[in-house]
């Protein structure tokens, strides 16, 4: 029996070792914002990302990183050179939803895999969802309709509601009215990159609304955030996380306190991954994590786990193992969709100051097991 | 839509207008007197809000970071002139669209080679913080009206150099015919510097007014020197009134145009679609007030140099 045992032992060690030997090299192409406006969220994601990298130590896995500058022209043709000259496997990292409808398409149908650790515009989880194209972060509505669900709750019944000119800014928009209860007192479509709103927060003041919600990330967020204040309207704010978040809670400074925000990832989210992470983040790189470096921590160990079990080269296994997401995310709880976007709880936040440094705080759980509304018009 | 939302926007464009001018006044100059093309200029509002933002965060002083982004920006800007944009008078503005656009660059990664990717934190001075009541009507930001006071104040003051003294004399010569004031026995190298560093400055003031108002990093003079550059253009290249002009008019503008356009809109269309269009038509406006002012008046409003 006990011989049987070691027996048994020996060859699951042996099989083990043989995948692992037959496993081809996976080459990853990280595009993403590493310069000019913008640049400290792709240099987040970056840094979760090789941080997760690090940790594993799996030499099977490499990467080449370029910087996207935010120019859509430019994203295409780093997709295009690391499609064809550098041959990677997947493709990853791109920040902004207009950057990623340029590029995500035409990369899956060459055959390769793009994970997204951020953008997730609904023109991709919809009719034109792909069975290569997984999002590791949330669907560009998700966090919005969390916030919209808070507002109705808190009895919150004139929001006036503004975000960007461009697709994510109107995945946000329509996924705040689709889980509010009530109509918008007022609703603004900005310039993409505008820094000043004035012409904004005039209108918000005349128009009698009981709350704000926002949607600016970026800089845009900090400009929007410190010239409100100045205005002296007095209004309570919303916004998804990514105005109120580590890396710009700084510069938006004690304006931004007491703020809710909506988020799918927090630093106090109580689990082994998750508190593991923070504290090697913060040792790694010197400065606490954003929900962009989770989003980047977690993509890479999707990639991770997914190549125990499968090799790139065989892309229906490859899939399969992708989609199985049998890696510890820092978020707790995740699972993919039928559209391959996730299923997880998204939760409200409070900015607080904590040692003297402002960060976020969970107050509330706004959607549990959230996954998005476009999964029924995806055939996959 | 009343009459003090009409004129809280009506202060807001002018606000604005007065951040373009003073980002155009120095490029119009630089380009009147020495027939340069710099697209660096953004770089210098960068600058200024750098030094702005760092010296108000080490010093608690708001006032003192304002004093060390002129000083600052202007010593960059002569440092820049000096260096490099003295080879570039004699060559054509190809050439001077490449090295100025390396420049941008270069400045934009040593900054964020020194200071991060992330943005610097930079607030209003704690008296400016609050709004004041105008005329019993409305609540207004004192800072914006600080801005503008600042904006009027360095018209006057360019005005008052250039009319009046001798340094302007010089400059408005330089601008007719630079072979004459330098046979004249004019150093027209130091005059050069000299006008270079005070537009340069000028940027840099921009820079740390606007830093408080909104996010001071790597990269945000990009879109203000294109703003810049389409005042200069409406205003006639090279004329400081024309900067005043065209700024005032790009200012109010685009201001009134995000501001109204939604609302014309939506007395045609469902809301959010209004919202939609009118955002996107807003953001192109003061380009269609470029297009036709140049179908007008080829050289701009005010054609400098006759």
């Amino acid at each position: 029996m006990k011989k049987l045992a070691i027996a048994v032992a020996l060859g699951l060690t042996m099989s083990a070792v043989s995948l692992q030997l037959l496993a081809s090299p996976v080459k990853v192409g990280m595009i993403t914002t590493l310069t000019g406006g913008g640049a400290s969220l792709g240099i987040d994601i970056r840094d979760g990302f090789m941080l997760a990298v690090k940790q594993a130590g799996n030499a099977d896995l490499s990467v080449v990183v370029e910087d996207d500058a935010r120019k859509p022209p430019l994203a295409v043709q780093i997709a295009d050179k690391m499609i064809q000259r550098e041959k990677v496997d997947i493709l990853t990292g791109i920040v902004w939803s207009n950057l990623a409808m340029a590029v995500v398409p035409s990369a899956v149908a060459q055959g390769k895999f793009y994970l997204s650790p951020n953008a997730g515009p609904s023109a991709l989880a919809g009719k034109r969802c792909h069975k290569n194209y997984f999002n590791v972060a949330w669907q560009n509505d998700n966090l919005h309709e969390a916030m919209g669900s808070y507002a109705s709750n808190e009895g919150f019944t004139k929001p006036y509601i503004l975000a960007p000119n461009y697709p994510a800014g109107k995945d946000a928009l329509v996924g705040f009215k689709r889980m509010f209860k009530g109509e918008a007192s007022g609703e603004i479509y900005t310039k993409l990159g505008q820094k000043d709103y004035a012409a904004e927060i005039a209108q918000i003041r005349a128009s009698g609304a009981d709350s704000i919600y926002f949607f600016l990330p970026g800089g845009m967020g900090i400009s929007f955030m410190k010239q409100l204040t100045q205005s002296g309207i007095k209004l309570p704010v919303m916004g998804p996380a990514f105005s109120f978040d580590q890396g710009i809670l700084k510069a938006v400074g004690k304006a931004a306190l007491g703020v809710k925000n909506s988020s799918q990832w927090s630093k106090d989210i109580d689990n082994v991954a998750n508190q593991a992470f923070v504290k090697s983040f913060n040792s790694e790189y010197g400065r606490l994590p954003s929900l962009y470096a989770s989003q980047g921590f977690d993509t890479a160990n999707l990639i991770l786990s997914a190549m125990k079990t499968a090799d790139v080269k065989d892309a229906d296994a490859f899939r399969t193992a992708l989609l199985a997401a049998n890696f510890d995310s820092v978020r707790g709880d995740f699972k993919f969709n039928a559209n391959q976007h996730p299923i997880q709880n998204i939760y409200v936040r409070e900015v607080i100051e904590e040692n003297g440094i402002l960060t976020n705080k969970i107050v509330a759980t706004a959607l549990e097991n959230h996954g998005n509304v476009y999964a029924s018009e995806c055939s996959l | 839509m009343t009459a003090i939302l009409l004129l809280e926007q009506l202060l807001n464009g002018l606000q604005f207008a007065m951040m373009l001018f003073l980002m155009s006044a120095g490029l119009t100059l630089v380009f009147g007197v020495m027939g340069l093309i710099n697209l660096a200029h953004g770089v210098l509002y960068m600058v200024g809000a750098f030094a702005c933002a760092i010296i108000a965060g080490l010093t608690g002083s708001f006032w003192l970071g304002l004093l060390a982004s002129l000083v600052a920006a202007a010593m960059a800007g002569a440092l820049v002139e000096v260096g490099v944009i003295r080879k570039l008078y004699r060559r054509d503005h190809l050439d001077q669209v490449l090295a100025t656009y390396a420049l941008i660059l270069i400045f934009s990664g040593g900054t964020r080679w020194l200071f991060g990717a992330f943005p610097l934190y930079l607030d209003v001075p704690q008296i400016l913080s609050t709004p004041v009541n105008l005329f019993g009507l409305l609540d207004y930001s004192s800072y914006r009206l600080f801005i503008i006071a600042v904006g009027i104040a360095v018209a006057l003051g360019l005005y008052f150099l250039i009319a009046r003294t001798r340094l302007g004399m010089r400059i408005r010569a330089g601008k007719s015919d630079r072979e004459m004031i330098a046979a004249l026995g004019v150093d027209i190298r130091t005059l050069y510097t000299l006008v270079f560093a005070l537009g340069a400055a000028l940027a840099g003031l921009a820079g740390a007014l606007l830093g408080a108002l909104q996010s001071v990093e790597v990269g945000m003079g990009d879109s203000v020197l294109i703003l810049a550059f389409v005042v200069i253009v409406i205003g006639g290249i090279g004329s400081i009134k024309g900067a005043f002009i065209g700024a005032l008019l790009v200012g109010l503008v685009d201001t009134m145009g995000r501001f109204l356009l939604p609302y014309l809109f939506a007395l045609v269309l469902p809301p959010d679609s209004a919202a939609s269009i009118g955002g996107a038509l807003s953001s192109v406006a003061i380009y269609i007030l470029m297009a036709v002012i140049l179908i007008v008046k080829p050289k701009g409003l005010i054609a400098a140099n006759g």
